[in-house]
């Protein structure tokens, strides 16, 4: 036992603080965006298919107005949900601001335009007479959805691939909604990869902010290959 | 995912904010120990504060004390005063006693007490273009910098130290908008200030103690010392505390506001300030407690108590 201590002790007195503090960060920003995600592929998808499906007046616009969202500057949408969240906001009773519940908001509301506008491509470009084929053998509606999505889900997972790409790398918003939180010990609350970079820079410490920035892209990369994967199994069951 | 998910709403302590799911998370930790009071003190405060590190060696002992958690925003003096206009701060800590007072007079802030103070330090290129080393007045020196047009990066950012630097320009002639290509507005915090000054070879103003942080990460030279090391008075760099007024913002926990404002003005809390250094260096100078009263630090500076009489 004296002797697994001292064999021990030096990776405990040396990196305690320092893991615990990246590996916390690494938590917050996972658990930001891909609740983020999970949820904006959820109001999005449908969003998509309904528009991709109808023929109604003003699609055009709807359908431009939702390419706009996917350029929306990630400080603007820090400020507004800032706003809405803050003590004198419309959900200010909800004591949401400095909060990752009000990151994951500002986040949805970047990424859902990236996943509807991609998502809608990609229905769009399903063909007619898959539909039309799906619907005469009898299928429901949902059934229709269904074929569409399948046929169209290596658009769907590009979607959330972008949306998750532009949720994880935004720093505006998160900044301003967040606070950039972490602990006395060093445990983030509201403080993500982008964040900490941020301030690690801006405290001239570039090689921890380097380091994280590598953790960024490799988290990315990492999160790329299960999607792509998930998607290349339902391409194994045709 | 789920698991990790609910350990890490309960460790932040989650209020009611967190919606459903952190009350049920909340919830079944109750049953494993004893209940402690679990609140969350917002503190927001300045990037010169937060980037020295003081912040933490003062916020353990008080989160362990009293058993709560201690949130620390940091951003520019203005903004961490206009989040807690906003009532979404319990509790600002900032250096601009000019922006203080005024927060003050709208009834915001509340039992304000002067905490600490350092200094600011004329920093800049080893070579000096300006050829303002040595010298014992600021003015001069900012007088000097632009005379010569010599790169000044500022921190443009309402922060404390940008609300002092204008006052130095004013004393040297210089309104905002009379600079020309040679000054920058950098729109950011004292370190990356700090950096980008050290990138274009130019002059800042910094604080005593952010500067010293980042000695190792920096070639630029104190060319003009603050009162600290016997350099001018407008030079000097007091911070004030105060809580948000809960008349104003009945959601604001000033209880604890009231308690952090009373472990850092108390013995114990002087004692950790006066006991933090940095490269062997004391940055900050405790004047919370003192023999005699200082009714001052309660009121705004031009505040006339004789008509109370």
């Amino acid at each position: 036992m004296p002797l697994e201590l001292s064999v021990l002790s030096p990776l405990v007195v040396d990196f305690p603080f320092e893991w615990n503090y990246i590996r916390s960060i690494i938590r917050v920003s996972l658990y930001v965006s891909i609740t983020a995600v999970v949820l904006s592929t959820l109001f999005s998808i449908p969003v998509a298919l309904l528009v991709g499906f109808k023929d109604f007046r003003g699609k055009t616009l709807l359908t431009s107005i939702i390419n706009t969202g996917m350029g929306f500057p990630s400080v603007v949408v820090g400020l507004v949900v800032l706003f809405t969240v803050s003590n004198e906001g419309p959900l200010g009773s909800w004591d949401l601001v400095f909060t990752p519940e009000a990151m994951i908001m500002s986040q949805f509301v970047l990424a859902a335009p990236v996943i509807t506008g991609v998502s809608l491509a990609a229905v769009s470009s399903v063909e007619q007479n898959v539909r039309d084929a799906a619907f005469a053998m009898g299928g429901t509606r949902a059934d229709v959805a269904l074929v569409t999505i399948k046929e169209a889900r290596y658009g769907i997972a590009t979607a959330v691939l972008a949306g998750f790409g532009r949720a994880i790398s935004e720093v505006g918003s998160v900044l301003i909604v967040g606070g950039n939180i972490a602990g006395s010990d060093g445990t983030s609350v509201t403080r993500t990869l982008t964040t900490a970079i941020q301030l690690e820079a801006r405290q001239g410490r570039f090689e921890t902010a380097m380091i994280l920035g590598a953790i960024l892209v490799v988290l990315v990369l990492i999160v790329n290959a299960i999607v792509v994967r998930l998607g290349g199994d339902t391409g194994g069951n045709r | 995912m789920s698991i990790q998910r609910r350990e890490f709403i309960a460790a932040i302590g989650t209020t009611a904010a967190a919606g459903l799911a952190g009350c049920a998370a909340l919830g079944d930790d109750g049953g494993n120990g004893p209940e402690i009071s679990g609140e969350t003190l917002t503190l927001t405060t300045t990037t010169s504060t937060y980037d020295t590190g003081l912040l933490d060696e003062l916020n353990a002992p008080f989160e362990d004390r009293y058993g709560v958690t201690v949130d620390t925003v940091s951003l520019g003096t203005g903004a961490a005063i206009e989040t807690g206009r906003s009532g979404d701060s319990d509790v600002v800590m900032v250096h601009a006693r000019s922006q203080e007072d005024e927060f003050m007079e709208d009834g915001y802030a509340i039992n304000r007490r002067d905490l600490m103070f350092n200094d600011f330090v004329i920093i800049g290129d080893a070579d000096d273009p300006a050829g303002i080393s040595g010298g014992d007045d600021a003015v001069d020196a900012f007088a000097q910098i632009a005379e010569s047009e010599s790169t000044f990066v500022s921190r443009g950012d309402d922060s404390g130290t940008h609300t002092q630097e204008l006052e130095i320009w004013g004393e040297a002639g210089y309104e905002d908008g009379d600079f020309g290509e040679w000054y920058q507005e950098a729109g950011q915090g004292m370190g990356e200030v700090i950096v980008q000054t050290g990138q274009s070879e130019g002059y800042t103003l910094s604080d005593r103690g952010t500067y010293l942080s980042m000695i190792n990460e920096t070639d630029l030279e104190i060319h003009v010392e603050g009162p600290v090391e016997g350099g001018p008075e407008i030079l000097s760099n007091p911070y004030g505390i105060f809580a948000i007024n809960p008349a104003v913002h009945d959601n604001v926990n000033y209880d604890l506001a009231m308690a952090y404002i009373g472990f850092i003005t108390s013995l114990e809390g002087e004692e950790i300030i006066r006991e933090y250094t940095v490269e062997g260096e004391q940055l900050f100078f405790p004047e919370a407690i003192t023999e005699e009263p200082n009714f001052q630090q309660y009121v705004p500076e031009e505040w006339d108590g004789s008509h109370s009489d």
